[in-house]
Protein backbone atom coordinates (compact mmCIF):
# COMPACT_ATOMS: atom_id res chain seq x y z
CA UNK A 1 0.00 0.00 0.00
CA UNK A 2 1.33 3.38 -0.94
CA UNK A 3 -0.03 6.78 -1.95
CA UNK A 4 0.85 7.49 -5.57
CA UNK A 5 1.96 11.00 -4.56
CA UNK A 6 4.72 9.36 -2.50
CA UNK A 7 5.78 7.19 -5.43
CA UNK A 8 5.94 10.31 -7.60
CA UNK A 9 8.09 12.20 -5.11
CA UNK A 10 10.56 9.33 -4.78
CA UNK A 11 10.81 8.60 -8.50
CA UNK A 12 11.27 12.27 -9.43
CA UNK A 13 14.13 12.62 -6.94
CA UNK A 14 15.79 9.58 -8.55
CA UNK A 15 15.23 10.82 -12.12
CA UNK A 16 16.64 14.22 -11.17
CA UNK A 17 20.10 12.68 -10.94
CA UNK A 18 20.42 11.66 -14.58
CA UNK A 19 18.22 14.39 -16.03
CA UNK A 20 19.74 17.78 -15.24
CA UNK A 21 17.11 19.52 -17.38
CA UNK A 22 14.34 18.63 -14.89
CA UNK A 23 13.09 21.62 -12.89
CA UNK A 24 10.29 21.50 -10.33
CA UNK A 25 7.92 24.26 -9.26
CA UNK A 26 5.45 24.19 -6.42
CA UNK A 27 2.93 26.64 -5.00
CA UNK A 28 3.38 26.26 -1.25
CA UNK A 29 2.25 22.64 -1.21
CA UNK A 30 5.52 20.77 -1.68
CA UNK A 31 4.99 18.83 1.55
CA UNK A 32 1.63 17.60 0.27
CA UNK A 33 2.51 17.02 -3.38
CA UNK A 34 5.77 15.37 -2.27
CA UNK A 35 7.88 17.51 -4.57
CA UNK A 36 9.84 18.33 -1.41
CA UNK A 37 12.06 15.26 -1.91
CA UNK A 38 13.36 16.74 -5.16
CA UNK A 39 13.61 20.19 -3.53
CA UNK A 40 15.86 18.86 -0.79
CA UNK A 41 18.12 16.99 -3.19
CA UNK A 42 18.27 19.62 -5.96
CA UNK A 43 17.61 23.02 -4.33
CA UNK A 44 18.92 24.92 -7.37
CA UNK A 45 16.39 23.27 -9.64
CA UNK A 46 13.40 23.68 -7.35
CA UNK A 47 11.38 26.90 -7.39
CA UNK A 48 8.98 27.80 -4.60
CA UNK A 49 6.44 30.01 -6.34
CA UNK A 50 4.22 30.79 -3.37
CA UNK A 51 0.45 30.71 -3.45
CA UNK A 52 0.23 31.96 -7.04
CA UNK A 53 -0.61 29.08 -9.37
CA UNK A 54 -1.24 31.14 -12.51
CA UNK A 55 2.26 32.59 -12.33
CA UNK A 56 3.69 29.16 -11.54
CA UNK A 57 2.14 27.63 -14.66
CA UNK A 58 3.38 30.46 -16.88
CA UNK A 59 6.86 30.32 -15.36
CA UNK A 60 6.95 26.55 -15.90
CA UNK A 61 6.07 27.19 -19.55
CA UNK A 62 8.87 29.77 -19.89
CA UNK A 63 11.39 27.35 -18.40
CA UNK A 64 10.16 24.61 -20.75
CA UNK A 65 10.41 26.91 -23.79
CA UNK A 66 14.07 27.37 -22.77
CA UNK A 67 14.80 23.64 -22.88
CA UNK A 68 13.88 22.56 -19.36
CA UNK A 69 11.52 19.75 -18.43
CA UNK A 70 9.19 21.54 -16.03
CA UNK A 71 7.17 19.84 -13.34
CA UNK A 72 4.52 22.14 -11.85
CA UNK A 73 2.85 20.66 -8.79
CA UNK A 74 -0.27 21.44 -6.75
CA UNK A 75 -3.68 20.02 -5.95
CA UNK A 76 -5.83 19.11 -8.96
CA UNK A 77 -8.49 21.71 -8.20
CA UNK A 78 -5.97 24.54 -7.81
CA UNK A 79 -3.99 23.83 -10.98
CA UNK A 80 -6.99 23.31 -13.22
CA UNK A 81 -8.57 26.38 -11.64
CA UNK A 82 -5.96 28.23 -13.72
CA UNK A 83 -7.34 26.71 -16.89
CA UNK A 84 -6.55 29.65 -19.16
CA UNK A 85 -2.88 29.55 -18.16
CA UNK A 86 -2.84 25.81 -18.97
CA UNK A 87 -4.71 26.43 -22.21
CA UNK A 88 -2.55 29.33 -23.44
CA UNK A 89 0.86 29.26 -21.81
CA UNK A 90 1.28 25.47 -21.76
CA UNK A 91 -1.01 23.87 -24.32
CA UNK A 92 -0.96 26.41 -27.17
CA UNK A 93 2.79 26.81 -26.77
CA UNK A 94 3.24 23.01 -26.80
CA UNK A 95 5.45 23.62 -23.76
CA UNK A 96 7.15 20.62 -22.16
CA UNK A 97 5.34 21.10 -18.85
CA UNK A 98 4.28 18.21 -16.65
CA UNK A 99 1.35 19.23 -14.46
CA UNK A 100 1.45 17.03 -11.38
CA UNK A 101 -1.64 17.05 -9.22
CA UNK A 102 -2.47 15.32 -6.01
CA UNK A 103 -5.63 15.30 -3.88
CA UNK A 104 -7.77 13.82 -6.60
CA UNK A 105 -11.42 13.26 -5.88
CA UNK A 106 -13.45 12.84 -2.73
CA UNK A 107 -10.94 10.35 -1.28
CA UNK A 108 -8.98 13.16 0.40
CA UNK A 109 -11.66 13.21 3.09
CA UNK A 110 -11.52 15.79 5.86
CA UNK A 111 -10.62 18.93 3.88
CA UNK A 112 -13.88 18.72 1.99
CA UNK A 113 -15.10 19.87 -1.40
CA UNK A 114 -12.93 22.95 -1.92
CA UNK A 115 -9.74 20.85 -2.01
CA UNK A 116 -11.12 17.98 -4.11
CA UNK A 117 -10.15 17.75 -7.77
CA UNK A 118 -13.39 16.47 -9.28
CA UNK A 119 -13.69 18.18 -12.65
CA UNK A 120 -10.02 18.37 -13.60
CA UNK A 121 -9.98 15.51 -16.11
CA UNK A 122 -13.06 16.94 -17.82
CA UNK A 123 -11.31 20.29 -18.28
CA UNK A 124 -7.97 18.92 -19.43
CA UNK A 125 -9.45 16.32 -21.77
CA UNK A 126 -10.69 19.12 -24.00
CA UNK A 127 -7.18 20.37 -24.82
CA UNK A 128 -5.54 19.12 -28.02
CA UNK A 129 -2.18 17.34 -27.77
CA UNK A 130 -2.41 17.04 -23.97
CA UNK A 131 -1.77 13.66 -22.37
CA UNK A 132 -3.58 12.72 -19.16
CA UNK A 133 -2.49 9.84 -16.96
CA UNK A 134 -3.76 8.46 -13.67
CA UNK A 135 -1.68 5.64 -12.22
CA UNK A 136 -3.25 2.88 -10.15
CA UNK A 137 -0.31 2.09 -7.90
CA UNK A 138 3.33 2.59 -6.99
CA UNK A 139 4.96 0.82 -9.95
CA UNK A 140 2.66 2.42 -12.48
CA UNK A 141 3.32 5.90 -11.06
CA UNK A 142 7.05 5.37 -11.46
CA UNK A 143 6.60 4.03 -15.00
CA UNK A 144 4.51 7.07 -15.96
CA UNK A 145 7.00 9.55 -14.49
CA UNK A 146 9.83 7.84 -16.38
CA UNK A 147 7.77 8.03 -19.58
CA UNK A 148 6.90 11.73 -19.29
CA UNK A 149 10.50 12.70 -18.61
CA UNK A 150 11.50 11.04 -21.90
CA UNK A 151 8.56 12.35 -23.89
CA UNK A 152 8.61 16.02 -24.93
CA UNK A 153 5.15 17.55 -24.51
CA UNK A 154 2.57 18.74 -22.02
CA UNK A 155 0.82 16.28 -19.75
CA UNK A 156 -1.35 16.06 -16.65
CA UNK A 157 -0.76 13.40 -14.02
CA UNK A 158 -3.44 12.78 -11.41
CA UNK A 159 -2.23 11.29 -8.13
CA UNK A 160 -3.87 10.18 -4.93
CA UNK A 161 -3.40 11.37 -1.39
CA UNK A 162 -4.67 8.04 -0.02
CA UNK A 163 -2.69 4.81 -0.04
CA UNK A 164 -3.61 2.37 -2.78
CA UNK A 165 -2.80 -1.36 -3.05
CA UNK A 166 -0.07 -2.68 -5.33
CA UNK A 167 -1.39 -3.86 -8.68
CA UNK A 168 1.95 -4.41 -10.37
CA UNK A 169 4.84 -6.15 -8.64
CA UNK A 170 7.77 -5.21 -10.86
CA UNK A 171 8.91 -2.20 -12.91
CA UNK A 172 7.58 -1.94 -16.47
CA UNK A 173 7.53 0.43 -19.40
CA UNK A 174 4.44 2.63 -19.64
CA UNK A 175 2.72 2.90 -23.02
CA UNK A 176 0.26 5.80 -23.44
CA UNK A 177 -3.10 4.81 -24.91
CA UNK A 178 -2.74 1.21 -23.76
CA UNK A 179 -4.94 -0.05 -20.96
CA UNK A 180 -4.25 -3.28 -19.10
CA UNK A 181 -6.69 -6.07 -18.58
CA UNK A 182 -6.14 -7.19 -15.00
CA UNK A 183 -8.70 -9.98 -15.15
CA UNK A 184 -10.80 -11.55 -17.87
CA UNK A 185 -14.37 -12.36 -16.87
CA UNK A 186 -17.78 -12.44 -18.50
CA UNK A 187 -20.82 -10.21 -18.85
CA UNK A 188 -19.55 -7.13 -17.11
CA UNK A 189 -16.33 -5.25 -17.97
CA UNK A 190 -15.25 -2.93 -15.20
CA UNK A 191 -12.96 -0.14 -16.45
CA UNK A 192 -11.39 1.68 -13.52
CA UNK A 193 -8.83 4.43 -13.08
CA UNK A 194 -6.62 5.66 -10.23
CA UNK A 195 -7.84 4.92 -6.73
CA UNK A 196 -10.81 2.96 -8.07
CA UNK A 197 -8.62 0.23 -9.61
CA UNK A 198 -7.82 -1.32 -6.22
CA UNK A 199 -11.48 -1.11 -5.19
CA UNK A 200 -12.61 -2.82 -8.41
CA UNK A 201 -10.02 -5.60 -8.10
CA UNK A 202 -11.27 -6.22 -4.57
CA UNK A 203 -14.90 -6.10 -5.71
CA UNK A 204 -14.16 -8.66 -8.40
CA UNK A 205 -12.61 -10.99 -5.85
CA UNK A 206 -15.77 -10.74 -3.78
CA UNK A 207 -17.82 -11.91 -6.81
CA UNK A 208 -15.63 -14.98 -7.15
CA UNK A 209 -13.77 -13.33 -10.04
CA UNK A 210 -16.69 -13.13 -12.43
CA UNK A 211 -15.89 -9.74 -13.92
CA UNK A 212 -13.46 -8.36 -16.44
CA UNK A 213 -11.34 -5.69 -14.77
CA UNK A 214 -9.37 -3.12 -16.75
CA UNK A 215 -6.96 -0.49 -15.47
CA UNK A 216 -7.36 2.69 -17.52
CA UNK A 217 -4.33 4.74 -16.51
CA UNK A 218 -4.11 6.54 -19.82
CA UNK A 219 -7.10 8.91 -19.83
CA UNK A 220 -5.86 10.70 -22.93
CA UNK A 221 -5.19 9.04 -25.26
CA UNK A 222 -7.63 6.28 -24.35
CA UNK A 223 -7.50 2.67 -25.54
CA UNK A 224 -10.26 2.79 -28.16
CA UNK A 225 -9.35 -0.62 -29.52
CA UNK A 226 -9.77 -2.32 -26.16
CA UNK A 227 -13.05 -0.50 -25.49
CA UNK A 228 -14.39 -1.84 -28.79
CA UNK A 229 -13.20 -5.37 -27.97
CA UNK A 230 -14.83 -5.19 -24.54
CA UNK A 231 -18.04 -3.81 -26.02
CA UNK A 232 -18.18 -6.70 -28.49
CA UNK A 233 -17.66 -9.34 -25.82
CA UNK A 234 -19.61 -8.00 -22.80
CA UNK A 235 -23.18 -7.07 -22.02
CA UNK A 236 -22.22 -4.20 -19.75
CA UNK A 237 -19.36 -1.72 -19.73
CA UNK A 238 -18.96 -0.09 -16.32
CA UNK A 239 -16.55 2.78 -15.69
CA UNK A 240 -15.26 3.71 -12.23
CA UNK A 241 -13.48 6.90 -11.22
CA UNK A 242 -13.13 9.30 -8.30
CA UNK A 243 -14.18 12.23 -10.51
CA UNK A 244 -17.45 13.60 -11.80
CA UNK A 245 -19.15 11.17 -14.16
CA UNK A 246 -19.40 14.12 -16.53
CA UNK A 247 -16.31 14.66 -18.64
CA UNK A 248 -14.00 12.06 -17.15
CA UNK A 249 -13.33 8.40 -17.92
CA UNK A 250 -17.05 7.60 -18.10
CA UNK A 251 -17.63 10.27 -20.73
CA UNK A 252 -14.54 9.25 -22.70
CA UNK A 253 -15.76 5.64 -22.86
CA UNK A 254 -19.32 6.77 -23.69
CA UNK A 255 -17.98 8.74 -26.67
CA UNK A 256 -16.29 5.64 -28.07
CA UNK A 257 -19.29 3.38 -27.43
CA UNK A 258 -21.60 5.83 -29.17
CA UNK A 259 -19.23 6.18 -32.12
CA UNK A 260 -19.00 2.47 -32.79
CA UNK A 261 -22.73 1.85 -32.29
CA UNK A 262 -22.04 -0.50 -29.38
CA UNK A 263 -24.68 -2.96 -28.27
CA UNK A 264 -23.08 -3.14 -24.84
CA UNK A 265 -24.76 -0.91 -22.27
CA UNK A 266 -22.85 1.63 -20.19
CA UNK A 267 -23.05 2.38 -16.49
CA UNK A 268 -20.78 5.03 -14.97
CA UNK A 269 -19.55 4.92 -11.37
CA UNK A 270 -18.28 8.27 -10.15
CA UNK A 271 -19.27 11.38 -8.25
CA UNK A 272 -22.32 13.45 -9.13
CA UNK A 273 -22.70 15.90 -6.25
CA UNK A 274 -20.47 18.25 -4.24
CA UNK A 275 -17.89 16.55 -2.02
CA UNK A 276 -18.11 16.36 1.75
CA UNK A 277 -15.83 16.35 4.79
CA UNK A 278 -15.21 13.22 6.80
CA UNK A 279 -12.60 10.56 7.27
CA UNK A 280 -11.45 9.30 3.84
CA UNK A 281 -12.99 5.89 4.62
CA UNK A 282 -16.36 7.42 5.55
CA UNK A 283 -16.41 9.73 2.54
CA UNK A 284 -15.33 7.02 0.07
CA UNK A 285 -18.00 4.75 1.56
CA UNK A 286 -20.67 7.44 1.31
CA UNK A 287 -19.94 7.98 -2.38
CA UNK A 288 -19.89 4.20 -2.96
CA UNK A 289 -16.36 4.26 -4.30
CA UNK A 290 -15.04 1.37 -2.14
CA UNK A 291 -15.40 -2.29 -3.13
CA UNK A 292 -18.63 -2.58 -1.17
CA UNK A 293 -20.10 0.45 -2.93
CA UNK A 294 -18.97 -0.77 -6.34
CA UNK A 295 -20.63 -4.16 -5.71
CA UNK A 296 -23.83 -2.55 -4.42
CA UNK A 297 -24.00 -0.35 -7.51
CA UNK A 298 -23.39 -3.28 -9.83
CA UNK A 299 -26.12 -5.30 -8.13
CA UNK A 300 -28.58 -2.44 -8.29
CA UNK A 301 -27.88 -1.04 -11.74
CA UNK A 302 -26.27 -3.74 -13.83
CA UNK A 303 -28.01 -6.81 -12.49
CA UNK A 304 -24.93 -8.44 -10.98
CA UNK A 305 -25.78 -11.62 -9.07
CA UNK A 306 -23.36 -12.82 -6.47
CA UNK B 1 5.07 26.65 -42.29
CA UNK B 2 7.96 27.76 -40.10
CA UNK B 3 9.88 30.90 -40.77
CA UNK B 4 13.26 29.32 -40.19
CA UNK B 5 13.05 27.59 -43.56
CA UNK B 6 12.99 31.01 -45.15
CA UNK B 7 15.76 32.71 -43.23
CA UNK B 8 18.33 32.28 -45.96
CA UNK B 9 16.34 34.57 -48.17
CA UNK B 10 19.14 37.12 -48.58
CA UNK B 11 16.98 39.87 -50.03
CA UNK B 12 15.33 40.16 -46.63
CA UNK B 13 18.52 39.95 -44.60
CA UNK B 14 19.00 43.64 -44.20
CA UNK B 15 19.70 45.53 -41.01
CA UNK B 16 16.88 47.44 -39.40
CA UNK B 17 17.57 51.17 -39.46
CA UNK B 18 16.22 52.96 -36.41
CA UNK B 19 15.26 56.29 -37.95
CA UNK B 20 12.12 58.36 -38.51
CA UNK B 21 11.84 57.37 -42.16
CA UNK B 22 11.82 53.65 -41.25
CA UNK B 23 9.34 54.25 -38.45
CA UNK B 24 7.00 56.02 -40.86
CA UNK B 25 7.42 53.31 -43.47
CA UNK B 26 6.71 50.53 -40.92
CA UNK B 27 3.62 52.36 -39.66
CA UNK B 28 2.40 52.51 -43.24
CA UNK B 29 3.10 48.79 -43.65
CA UNK B 30 1.29 47.95 -40.41
CA UNK B 31 -1.78 49.87 -41.47
CA UNK B 32 -1.75 48.20 -44.88
CA UNK B 33 -1.46 44.79 -43.16
CA UNK B 34 -4.43 45.50 -40.92
CA UNK B 35 -6.37 46.84 -43.90
CA UNK B 36 -5.54 43.69 -45.88
CA UNK B 37 -6.49 41.49 -42.93
CA UNK B 38 -9.74 43.45 -42.52
CA UNK B 39 -9.14 43.48 -38.76
CA UNK B 40 -6.44 44.08 -36.18
CA UNK B 41 -5.25 46.60 -33.64
CA UNK B 42 -3.75 49.79 -35.10
CA UNK B 43 -3.80 51.84 -31.88
CA UNK B 44 -1.73 49.48 -29.74
CA UNK B 45 0.56 48.51 -32.64
CA UNK B 46 1.50 52.14 -33.21
CA UNK B 47 2.02 52.88 -29.51
CA UNK B 48 4.61 50.09 -29.16
CA UNK B 49 6.30 50.28 -32.57
CA UNK B 50 9.14 52.63 -31.57
CA UNK B 51 9.93 50.42 -28.57
CA UNK B 52 10.04 47.22 -30.64
CA UNK B 53 12.06 48.93 -33.39
CA UNK B 54 14.63 50.17 -30.91
CA UNK B 55 14.90 46.78 -29.23
CA UNK B 56 15.60 44.99 -32.51
CA UNK B 57 17.79 47.74 -33.97
CA UNK B 58 19.93 48.62 -30.97
CA UNK B 59 19.39 46.38 -27.96
CA UNK B 60 18.71 42.70 -28.67
CA UNK B 61 21.26 40.13 -29.81
CA UNK B 62 19.73 37.80 -32.37
CA UNK B 63 20.45 36.14 -35.68
CA UNK B 64 17.73 35.80 -38.31
CA UNK B 65 19.89 33.17 -40.03
CA UNK B 66 19.71 31.09 -36.86
CA UNK B 67 16.44 31.97 -35.08
CA UNK B 68 16.91 29.21 -32.51
CA UNK B 69 20.39 30.40 -31.47
CA UNK B 70 20.51 29.51 -27.77
CA UNK B 71 22.24 32.70 -26.68
CA UNK B 72 19.77 35.02 -28.41
CA UNK B 73 18.03 37.63 -26.31
CA UNK B 74 14.35 36.80 -25.95
CA UNK B 75 11.52 39.20 -26.68
CA UNK B 76 8.04 38.26 -25.50
CA UNK B 77 5.16 40.38 -26.69
CA UNK B 78 2.75 39.82 -23.84
CA UNK B 79 0.24 42.29 -25.31
CA UNK B 80 -0.26 39.91 -28.21
CA UNK B 81 -2.68 42.18 -30.06
CA UNK B 82 0.23 44.50 -30.88
CA UNK B 83 1.75 41.76 -33.04
CA UNK B 84 1.43 43.60 -36.40
CA UNK B 85 4.21 45.88 -35.14
CA UNK B 86 6.37 42.87 -34.26
CA UNK B 87 5.71 41.14 -37.59
CA UNK B 88 6.71 44.30 -39.46
CA UNK B 89 9.95 44.64 -37.47
CA UNK B 90 10.85 40.93 -37.74
CA UNK B 91 10.36 41.00 -41.49
CA UNK B 92 12.48 44.14 -41.71
CA UNK B 93 15.20 42.26 -39.80
CA UNK B 94 15.11 39.45 -42.36
CA UNK B 95 13.27 36.77 -40.42
CA UNK B 96 10.76 36.22 -43.21
CA UNK B 97 9.94 37.67 -46.64
CA UNK B 98 8.08 40.97 -46.65
CA UNK B 99 5.36 39.57 -48.90
CA UNK B 100 4.15 37.47 -45.98
CA UNK B 101 3.10 40.64 -44.17
CA UNK B 102 -0.01 41.26 -46.23
CA UNK B 103 -1.28 37.78 -45.31
CA UNK B 104 -1.89 38.91 -41.71
CA UNK B 105 -5.01 37.20 -40.33
CA UNK B 106 -5.64 35.41 -43.63
CA UNK B 107 -6.51 31.72 -43.52
CA UNK B 108 -3.37 29.58 -43.64
CA UNK B 109 -1.00 32.46 -42.85
CA UNK B 110 1.77 32.03 -40.26
CA UNK B 111 0.88 35.58 -39.27
CA UNK B 112 -1.99 34.68 -36.95
CA UNK B 113 -4.12 37.40 -35.36
CA UNK B 114 -2.17 36.92 -32.15
CA UNK B 115 1.30 35.32 -31.84
CA UNK B 116 1.34 31.58 -32.46
CA UNK B 117 4.67 29.95 -31.77
CA UNK B 118 3.79 26.73 -33.55
CA UNK B 119 3.05 28.46 -36.87
CA UNK B 120 5.77 31.11 -36.56
CA UNK B 121 8.78 29.85 -34.67
CA UNK B 122 10.35 33.28 -34.19
CA UNK B 123 7.52 34.10 -31.80
CA UNK B 124 9.08 33.21 -28.43
CA UNK B 125 5.66 32.48 -26.96
CA UNK B 126 2.04 32.37 -27.95
CA UNK B 127 0.24 35.24 -26.24
CA UNK B 128 -3.05 37.05 -26.56
CA UNK B 129 -4.78 36.06 -23.38
CA UNK B 130 -3.52 39.03 -21.40
CA UNK B 131 -1.42 38.79 -18.28
CA UNK B 132 0.47 35.62 -19.15
CA UNK B 133 3.57 36.74 -21.08
CA UNK B 134 5.42 38.13 -18.08
CA UNK B 135 5.31 34.78 -16.25
CA UNK B 136 6.65 33.04 -19.37
CA UNK B 137 9.40 35.66 -19.67
CA UNK B 138 10.25 35.09 -16.03
CA UNK B 139 10.63 31.35 -16.65
CA UNK B 140 12.96 32.10 -19.56
CA UNK B 141 15.02 34.45 -17.40
CA UNK B 142 15.26 31.78 -14.69
CA UNK B 143 16.45 29.26 -17.28
CA UNK B 144 19.07 31.77 -18.45
CA UNK B 145 20.34 32.14 -14.87
CA UNK B 146 20.43 28.35 -14.39
CA UNK B 147 22.39 27.90 -17.62
CA UNK B 148 24.74 30.78 -16.68
CA UNK B 149 23.96 32.33 -20.06
CA UNK B 150 24.43 36.06 -20.65
CA UNK B 151 21.33 36.43 -22.78
CA UNK B 152 18.57 38.74 -21.61
CA UNK B 153 14.81 38.54 -21.67
CA UNK B 154 12.63 41.50 -22.65
CA UNK B 155 8.87 41.49 -22.25
CA UNK B 156 6.41 44.13 -23.43
CA UNK B 157 3.13 44.42 -21.53
CA UNK B 158 0.18 46.73 -22.03
CA UNK B 159 -1.06 49.15 -19.43
CA UNK B 160 -4.57 47.70 -19.61
CA UNK B 161 -3.01 44.25 -19.33
CA UNK B 162 -1.58 45.31 -15.99
CA UNK B 163 -5.10 44.96 -14.57
CA UNK B 164 -4.67 41.17 -14.75
CA UNK B 165 -3.87 39.64 -11.36
CA UNK B 166 -1.24 37.32 -12.80
CA UNK B 167 0.93 40.34 -13.68
CA UNK B 168 1.18 41.12 -9.98
CA UNK B 169 1.95 37.51 -9.09
CA UNK B 170 4.93 37.77 -11.45
CA UNK B 171 5.72 41.26 -10.14
CA UNK B 172 6.12 39.65 -6.72
CA UNK B 173 8.17 36.66 -7.85
CA UNK B 174 10.71 38.11 -10.31
CA UNK B 175 12.52 40.12 -7.59
CA UNK B 176 12.56 37.04 -5.35
CA UNK B 177 14.58 35.23 -8.03
CA UNK B 178 16.81 38.30 -8.53
CA UNK B 179 16.18 38.31 -12.26
CA UNK B 180 18.42 41.17 -13.36
CA UNK B 181 18.39 39.57 -16.83
CA UNK B 182 14.68 40.42 -17.15
CA UNK B 183 13.43 43.78 -18.44
CA UNK B 184 9.73 44.49 -18.74
CA UNK B 185 8.43 47.45 -20.67
CA UNK B 186 4.96 48.89 -20.07
CA UNK B 187 3.37 50.43 -23.15
CA UNK B 188 1.61 53.15 -21.15
CA UNK B 189 -0.78 54.43 -23.80
CA UNK B 190 -3.70 55.05 -21.41
CA UNK B 191 -6.21 53.34 -23.66
CA UNK B 192 -8.14 50.10 -23.62
CA UNK B 193 -11.28 48.84 -25.35
CA UNK B 194 -13.84 50.32 -22.96
CA UNK B 195 -12.14 53.66 -22.49
CA UNK B 196 -9.19 55.38 -20.82
CA UNK B 197 -7.35 53.18 -18.31
CA UNK B 198 -7.88 55.87 -15.70
CA UNK B 199 -11.62 55.36 -16.06
CA UNK B 200 -11.82 51.63 -16.71
CA UNK B 201 -9.51 50.59 -13.85
CA UNK B 202 -7.04 53.16 -12.65
CA UNK B 203 -3.43 51.93 -12.49
CA UNK B 204 -1.94 54.93 -10.74
CA UNK B 205 0.38 55.32 -9.03
CA UNK B 206 1.88 52.78 -11.44
CA UNK B 207 5.53 53.66 -10.86
CA UNK B 208 5.13 53.50 -7.09
CA UNK B 209 3.49 50.10 -7.39
CA UNK B 210 6.40 48.56 -9.28
CA UNK B 211 8.90 50.24 -6.94
CA UNK B 212 7.01 48.82 -3.97
CA UNK B 213 7.33 45.39 -5.55
CA UNK B 214 11.14 45.88 -5.53
CA UNK B 215 11.75 46.49 -9.21
CA UNK B 216 14.32 48.79 -10.74
CA UNK B 217 11.88 51.26 -12.31
CA UNK B 218 12.81 53.58 -15.19
CA UNK B 219 10.73 56.02 -17.22
CA UNK B 220 11.04 57.03 -20.83
CA UNK B 221 9.18 58.68 -23.67
CA UNK B 222 8.15 55.57 -25.61
CA UNK B 223 8.38 57.36 -28.96
CA UNK B 224 11.80 58.97 -28.40
CA UNK B 225 13.94 56.28 -29.96
CA UNK B 226 17.21 57.96 -28.96
CA UNK B 227 16.07 57.96 -25.33
CA UNK B 228 14.81 54.37 -25.63
CA UNK B 229 18.22 53.38 -27.02
CA UNK B 230 19.83 54.64 -23.81
CA UNK B 231 17.22 53.38 -21.33
CA UNK B 232 16.31 49.91 -22.61
CA UNK B 233 19.74 48.28 -22.10
CA UNK B 234 19.99 49.50 -18.49
CA UNK B 235 19.89 47.01 -15.66
CA UNK B 236 20.63 46.82 -11.95
CA UNK B 237 22.28 43.96 -10.13
CA UNK B 238 19.90 41.40 -8.62
CA UNK B 239 16.71 43.25 -9.56
CA UNK B 240 14.43 42.98 -12.57
CA UNK B 241 13.88 46.23 -14.47
CA UNK B 242 10.56 47.83 -15.35
CA UNK B 243 10.63 50.54 -18.01
CA UNK B 244 7.47 52.62 -17.98
CA UNK B 245 7.26 53.89 -21.54
CA UNK B 246 4.90 56.83 -21.97
CA UNK B 247 3.21 56.34 -25.29
CA UNK B 248 0.32 57.55 -27.42
CA UNK B 249 -2.22 55.12 -28.74
CA UNK B 250 -2.34 55.37 -32.53
CA UNK B 251 0.91 57.39 -32.58
CA UNK B 252 1.89 58.73 -35.99
CA UNK B 253 -1.49 59.26 -37.61
CA UNK B 254 -3.25 62.44 -36.51
CA UNK B 255 -6.80 61.14 -36.62
CA UNK B 256 -5.86 57.99 -34.70
CA UNK B 257 -3.75 59.47 -31.92
CA UNK B 258 -5.41 59.08 -28.54
CA UNK B 259 -8.67 57.90 -30.07
CA UNK B 260 -9.87 54.80 -28.19
CA UNK B 261 -12.04 53.65 -31.09
CA UNK B 262 -8.87 52.87 -33.06
CA UNK B 263 -7.99 50.13 -30.54
CA UNK B 264 -9.19 47.25 -32.64
CA UNK B 265 -10.61 48.26 -36.01
CA UNK B 266 -9.16 48.19 -39.52
CA UNK B 267 -9.11 51.41 -41.55
CA UNK B 268 -11.36 51.60 -44.62
CA UNK B 269 -9.89 52.49 -48.03
CA UNK B 270 -10.33 56.20 -47.51
CA UNK B 271 -8.85 56.22 -44.02
CA UNK B 272 -5.91 54.13 -45.20
CA UNK B 273 -5.18 56.53 -48.07
CA UNK B 274 -5.37 59.51 -45.72
CA UNK B 275 -3.01 57.85 -43.22
CA UNK B 276 -0.53 56.83 -45.91
CA UNK B 277 -0.44 60.43 -47.10
CA UNK B 278 0.34 61.64 -43.58
CA UNK B 279 3.03 59.04 -43.07
CA UNK B 280 4.73 59.66 -46.43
Amino acid sequence: MKATRDSFGEELAVLGEKNPEIVVLDADLSKSTKSNGFAKKFPNRFFEMGIAEANMIGTAAGLALSGKTSFACSFGCFLTGRYDQIRMSVSYNRANVKLIVTHSGVAIGEDGHSQMGLEDVALLRSLPEFEIFQPADDQETRAIIRYVVKNNGPCYIRLTRQKVPDIYKTPFEFVPGKWSELHKGKGIALIATGGLVGACVEANEKTGKKLTVVNAASLKPIDEKLIEQLANSHEWIVTAEDHYTTGGLGSAVAEVLASIGSKAKLYRIGVETFGESGSPEDVIHHFQLDSEGVLARLQKNVGLKI
Amino acid sequence: MKSKTHTNDSQNSKPLVNDDATARRLRTTILKMIHAGKSGHPGGSFSCLDIIMTLFADVLNFNPENPEWEKRDRFILSKGHGVPALYAVLSECGYFPSDWLMTLRHFGSPLQGHPDRARMFVMEAATGSLGQGLSIAQGMAMAGKMDKSDHRVFCLIGDGETQEGQVWEAAMSAPKFQLDNLTVITDYNHGQIDGRTEEVMNLNPLIDKWRAFNWNVLEVDGHDREALKKILPQKTKEKPTMVIAHTVKGKGVSFMEGVIDWHGVAPNDEQLAKAIKELA
